[in-house]
This record gives C-alpha cells, structure tokens and sequence, in this order.
C-alpha cells in the first residue's frame, strides 16, 4: 500500500478532528476506524439496544462476541467483562465513536479545572496535577471547535465561565417544561442557571436542519442529523479534501518501530481478517483513553520491550471518568413533557469554590427519560415489584425531575490500564485489563453534589427526594471511566510522570502522537467531549505548524 | 393476542413425571421433549413463568405481564442474546415449583394468586439471582421496546401517557412556554 504522511487510528471525537485538519492542510491520511459507518437507516430508536442502555448490546459497537476486556475487582480477582456490561467500561466503536450518539453537551471545562495541583493542592494519595497548557491557550480552539462542529446554548448568565471571545454559532433551542420548573428555583437559591451548551443544530446549520426534540437522544444516533459529531462535520471535510481515505472496520493491532526508535506506519486487521501494514510518516492514536493506552501497550518492539511511550511506566495509568451523584425530584403535578432532548438547564456554581473540597461539579436535569429509566428511579419506599411498584411508574414516570452532575474526579495512578497477555480479542489481541479505584475523595465531593441536587429540587417544589450516590462500600473497584474515560496518557512537561508533551507528542518517540481523551490530565466536572475537540484542533494546529513537507521534525 | 399461558392437567401430569428425572434433566440443561410453542420453554416452563411474571407486573386495568407479551420476549432473548441465561431459568424455575410444592403443596402455575405472591416474595429471599434475572427480564419486556416481542402494543407506554405512536417534528412548533401546565 502506499506510503502516507499521517495514520489516524480511530475516527471518533478526536480522530476525526485531526484527519480533518491534517488533510486540509496538505498532508495525505489514512483514516482506521475499526467500527462500521452508520447512516440514518441503522438508526433504530431502541429503548433496550442503544449506546446507554446496552440490555440488548451496544447500538454502535463493540459487538459482544469476540472483543472482551478484563477488570480486576477489589479482592484482586479477574473477571472478563464483554462490552455491553458495564465493567467493561464501554464509549462506542463507529464512525464519529462516541460523538454518533452522545448527549451532545458540549462544555468548555474552566480555566481552574486545567490548574487542579496550584489550586488544590495534592490530596493524600492522588495524582493530581495541573496542565501543562491554559484555558487561555485552549480558548481560540474551543471557538474553532464551537463553529466547525456546531454547538446552541447560552452560558451568559453565570460569572462562572471562562472567557469567552467569541459566542456560540447558534441560539439554545427552546426551553422544555423542566427548565421552566428550576430556573426560578436555582434563582431563588443564588444560582446562575443557564442553557446548557449543545452540539445540536437549534437552526438550520452547516447544511443541516434543526433538532426535532424526539424521545430518544442520549445513546442514539440521530435521524434528522441534527447532532454534531465528527461524522456528520469534519470527517466528510476530510474526504472532500481528496488527502484523506477513510477505512472501516479496520482494527489496528500495533505500531511498527525501525530501528532508530521511529515509528514507520501500523498493522492491521482488514474488514475481512487479512493482516495489513500501511506506512506513514507519522502515527497519530485517538482510539479514546482505554483503546489508546492499549495499542501503546501492545506496540511492543526491540527498543520499546514495555510499548510505546512507556519507559516510566505511565502509559495506562490515571485512569479516570465521572463520578455521577445527583437527587431525584418527586412532583406532584407532571413535570415530562415529551420533548427531547430534555437536559436543558445547568449550574456551575459548584465546581469550584467550596472549602474542604478538591472541586466539585456540573449540575444538571436529566436526559429525558425513557421508562425503562424509571424503574429504580421511583421513591425509595416503592416497593420493587408487583402492583405497588406499577403504579408507582404509573404515578412519577411523569411527575420526576432528575438533577445530576459529573463530579471532577481525584485521580490516581492505581487506576490503570495494562494489557493480559492470557486474553485474547478475536484478531488475537491481548486485551486490555482494568484496575484500581477512584480516590476516596472523589466520594465525598460527590455526596455533597447529590445534596444540592436535592436541595434544588426541594426549592423546586418536590414534595419527595431520593438521593442518587454509590459508594465504595458497594463497589470497592468502582473505576467510572466508561463514556467519559480520561487520563491515560497524561500530557505533561516531565517525561518522568507524563506520556506525551504539551503537543500531544510522546517524549519519546517524536512522530507518534495520542491525540483523544487519553492526554487528559484531569477530566474537569464536565461532559469531556469538547474539550477532547478543542485540544485535538490544538494539537493539529501545532502538528501542521511543525511539518515540514514530507519529513516531521519537532 | 397468543394465548400460551394455558396450564392443564396435561401440564401437571408431565411435570409430576418431569419431577422424577428432574434432577438429570434440568442439570443437563436440555430442553424437554414434550411439543411447546415456545422457542426456548417447554410449555410448564411456560405457565411456572408465567405465574412469576404476573406477580412482578400484575394486571388491573392495564395488563399483566404475560397479557402484554413479556414471556415473548424473555423466549425470544433467551435464544438471542440473553443465552447466557438457558440454565439458569431452567433450574430457577424447577426451583420455584419445589418451593411452591413445599409452601401450597401444588407446582406454581396453579396456586391461587395469593400462594403465588407468597412463593414468589420468597423466591425473592431464597433464590435473590433467579429473581433479580426474572424481574429485570419483565421489566425490560413489559415497559422496553416493543420490537422485541414485548411491550404488546406499546401498552406500558400508553399506560404512562406517552403518545403513541410518538409525535415528531415538534421543532416545526412554538415550544417557547416552558412552565408547569
Ligand atoms: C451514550 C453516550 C453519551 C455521551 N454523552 C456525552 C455528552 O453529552 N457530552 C460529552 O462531552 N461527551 C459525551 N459522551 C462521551 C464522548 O462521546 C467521548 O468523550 C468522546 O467521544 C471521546 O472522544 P475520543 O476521540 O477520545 O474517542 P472516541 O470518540 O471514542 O473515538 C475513538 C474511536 O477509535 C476507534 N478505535 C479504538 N481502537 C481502535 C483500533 N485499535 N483500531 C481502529 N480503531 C480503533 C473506536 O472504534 C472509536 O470509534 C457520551 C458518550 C456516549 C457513548
Ligand atoms: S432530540 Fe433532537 S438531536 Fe436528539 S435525536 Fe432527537 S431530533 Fe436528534
């Protein structure tokens, strides 16, 4: 096959960002993507297969049979996890990866969440650290990524935002019954409520309609193509440059070394299982934080006996997500309005400030809600089945607010990735293996999260609560990284304790680059993807600037 | 509407003779012998279901569990992607007969509703991951979608006042109000 500049592993929120910028600019790629490309025809509103509820496995990849992981519960025992169970911590495996289905709540974290260590301080145990680039430098890139992907929201009515230069492209759409019932609440409480930020078209916008406000949002692909991801935005900019040759159901097995300690290009299982190799100039990994840490792993060659980027033992580690608390509301008038994509309204005056607490978190109301979501959400003296229990759906599926929020997790480099040689994908594959646990502290930022998320809805007028928190006592492996999944590769200026530079480039392999979730150095208490999007502009940017014709040398 | 919930005499015959190689049987894992218009269950497997089925969802204005097509579901799965599941419903619900035969002195299915209640609330102490396994199952299938062979109708969905079938296009429209109605 012909040699290219630039592979592009994984063609997901990041992926498909830099496919895009490096072949506007010039540079010729390939793009492997080891899940299919949906269209509008595969997009099934199915209440029990999509990308959040995976009762029926995932709507969008990875399929059950054939790709399991291995996680390590708290007594040290291996158990295999197929993708659609949630200890196999799952994002998707498609064109567009996770951004095909998400929610779409496209946050820029603040300036303080890329300053964790200056601000905080660290807490016993933790790994927590600052970025080594700004929110200042990040800025012009979140605009870039806010107009090339397309976001709608308002967030002028908080002081508690970063700068912004520019406003977002498009008008919040118009506000659902819920956003009715807790703005003058969260007012009354001397908060800021504003709409949440959405990479949703509001407005007729780069060529396509609006969104229709349907059921089925978060975990499905959209019909009308209202929601932005990389495969409805910047990939098809790829293709059109004539630079850029995407290839589905690719699944690349590792990264291939000379004998300088330079990379030379991958191998890979085609669609149909026959091994390929594809030579480039450069490597760039974006197959999101558990994938990505894997492949570096797998990637292992005569200089490089621990893979790539590895030489400290950092690849894989500071594995970290969400810790999602909140409270459920109970009314007794009907809150449900049938219109999607029901989170509508958040705060974030609680993700910095609170003394005694190494951050906080994003508080907002749910998704909407399907019933299959209701079931364990009804009053905690609902009885769990039988008549009491159907009547309860009966009684709350309309009458409930959910408020809940990302908490910024703690991170420690016990939680990690590493790779078990005793089990194989179906390519053959040693597959990857978590363990370890969030940092307590998490915890207890989140309680006190779930609390306020009570305390709206009180000031809301629920005449019933339920908190919304687990706590290590029931989990004791509880690693939360699943959609969210962060940190792997941390960026950083010291080799010692990072795996990539501030250009997303590893110490020590200059044209490898990981350009995804995994160079989050902390994950923010917010939905990541933009920011994944502004930092994978960022690196592009840099890595455009840095090329020189057909050679790279930083 | 499928009506397969029948438990007859012929039923408890084959299941008092059932009973006697049960051990082998069910251990086995294999299917039984006897006609069934079921993918997966014989047709006792069917009505002990049933019986558990109905007391997680029970009817009053609105159907049971059964009436809306859960057991449909729960066969179709169980054959699909749920396979992982074969043996432990047939162990689990050669269980819940032994305990009904202990608690009522009569397999499941043709208990009063009320044995019934009391077999199934101590299935729920007794056999904890049969039971979690079951009232996950007809919960997916009573209140998920109905292209899966339950959810009859979209019947739970109508019970809860969603529209159905749903309305779309609702960004042609002024949704400006947002306040409790
Ligand atoms: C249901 C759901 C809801 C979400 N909601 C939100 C939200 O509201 N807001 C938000 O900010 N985020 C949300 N997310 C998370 C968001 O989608 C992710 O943070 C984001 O997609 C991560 O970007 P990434 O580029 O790191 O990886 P991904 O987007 O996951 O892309 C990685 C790609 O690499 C591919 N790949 C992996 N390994 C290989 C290999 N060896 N060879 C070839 N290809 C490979 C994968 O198949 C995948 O397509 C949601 C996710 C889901 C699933
Ligand atoms: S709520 Fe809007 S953006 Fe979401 S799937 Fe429906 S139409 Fe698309």
């Amino acid at each position: 096959m012909k040699r290219v500049n630039a592979v592009v592993i994984g063609a997901g929120a990041a992926g498909g960002i830099v496919a895009k910028e490096l072949s506007t600019a010039g540079l010729s790629v390939v793009l492997l993507e080891r899940g299919k490309w949906y269209t509008s025809n595969d997009c099934r509103k199915d209440d029990l297969r999509n990308q959040r509820t995976t009762l029926l496995g995932n709507a969008f990849g990875p399929p059950d049979e054939g790709n399991p992981r291995v996680w390590v519960d708290g007594k040290g025992i291996s158990h295999i996890a197929l993708p659609s169970e949630g200890d196999y911590q799952n994002n998707a495996a498609c064109v567009g990866g996770g951004t095909l289905s998400y929610g779409a709540q496209a946050w820029r974290y603040l300036p303080q969440d890329f300053r964790m260590r200056s601000t905080y301080g660290v807490p016993a145990g933790s790994s927590l650290e600052d970025w080594p680039i700004s929110y200042d430098d990040l800025e012009p890139f979140y605009v870039k990524a806010e107009y090339e992907i397309g976001i709608s929201g308002d967030d002028s009515a908080t002081p508690f935002r970063g700068p912004r230069s520019r406003d977002l492209p498009m008008p919040p759409l118009p506000v659902n019954r819920e956003f009715g019932i807790l703005e003058p609440a969260a007012k009354r409480l001397g908060l800021h409520p504003i709409n949440i930020p959405m990479a949703r078209n509001s407005i007729p916008y780069n060529g396509r309609g609006p969104c229709m406000r349907c059921r089925w949002c978060c975990g499905f692909a959209c019909e009308v193509d209202a929601k932005n991801g990389s495969q409805n935005t910047v990939i098809p900019i790829a293709l059109a440059s004539g630079n850029c040759e995407m290839r589905t159901e690719c699944m690349v097995k590792k990264i291939l070394m000379d004998d300088r300690g330079r990379a030379h290009g991958i191998s890979y299982f085609d669609a149909d299982g026959r091994l390929q190799e594809q030579l480039s100039d450069i490597v760039v990994v974006s197959a999101c934080a558990i994938e990505s840490a894997r492949l570096l792993l797998n990637s292992k060659s005569r200089l490089f006996p621990a893979g790539i980027g590895n030489r400290y033992d950092q690849v894989g580690r500071n594995l970290q997500g969400h810790h999602y608390t909140g409270a459920v509301g109970y009314f007794d008038f009907e809150t449900y309005d049938d219109i999607g994509p029901g989170a509508s309204i958040a705060v974030t005056d609680y993700n910095h400030g609170t003394p005694g607490l190494c951050g906080g978190g994003m508080l907002a109301n749910e998704f909407i809600r399907l019933p299959i979501h209701s079931l364990d959400r009804l009053p905690t003296n609902t009885p769990r089945w039988g008549l009491g229990h159907k009547h309860a759906m009966r009684n709350y599926h309309k009458r409930t607010i959910v408020v809940i929020g990302p908490t910024q997790q703690i991170p420690t480099e016990h939680a990690r990735v590493t790779v078990d040689a005793s089990v194989k994908d179906k390519w053959g594959l040693p597959v990857a293996r978590l363990q370890g646990n969030c940092h307590p502290h998490t915890f207890e930022i989140g309680d006190v999260q779930a609390r306020r998320a009570q305390t709206w809805l009180k000031e809301a007028g629920a005449v019933d609560t339920s908190l919304m928190t687990s706590r290590p006592e029931v989990r004791p492996e509880l690693i939360e990284a699943s959609q969210h999944q962060a940190g792997t590769c941390r960026m950083g200026n010291d080799p010692r304790s990072s795996v990539v530079n501030r250009d997303c480039q590893i110490h020590e392999v200059d044209n490898v680059f990981v350009i995804d979730s995994s160079v989050n150095v902390t994950n923010g208490g917010f939905n990541p993807a933009l920011t994944i999007m502004a930092v994978a502009y960022f690196a592009s940017e840099s890595l455009v600037r840095n090329w020189k014709g057909t050679g790279f040398r930083s | 509407m499928r009506t397969k919930q029948t438990s007859t005499a012929f039923s408890r015959r084959t299941f008092i003779k059932m009973s006697a190689i049960a051990g082998a049987a069910l251990a086995s894992g294999c299917a039984t012998h006897q006609r069934s218009n079921w993918e997966f269950f014989t047709e006792d497997e069917a009505a002990t279901l049933t019986a558990i089925c109905d007391q997680i969802i029970p009817a009053d204005d609105f159907p049971s569990a059964s009436q809306a097509g859960v057991l449909n579901y729960i066969d179709k799965q169980i054959t699909r992607h749920y396979r992982r599941h074969q043996r432990a419903y047939r162990k689990g619900l050669g269980r819940a007969n032994q305990v009904s035969q202990q608690q009522c002195g009569k397999i499941l299915a043709v208990a009063t509703p009320a044995e019934q209640f009391h077999v199934v609330a101590s299935l729920e102490n007794s056999d904890k991951p049969f039971f979690e396994l079951v009232r996950s199952h007809t919960f997916e299938g009573y209140y998920g979608s109905p292209r899966h062979g339950g959810n009859r109708n979209a019947v739970s969905w109508r019970m809860l006042g969603l529209d159905e079938p749903p309305i779309r296009g609702r960004s042609l429209y002024d949704l400006k109000k947002g306040t409790p109605s």
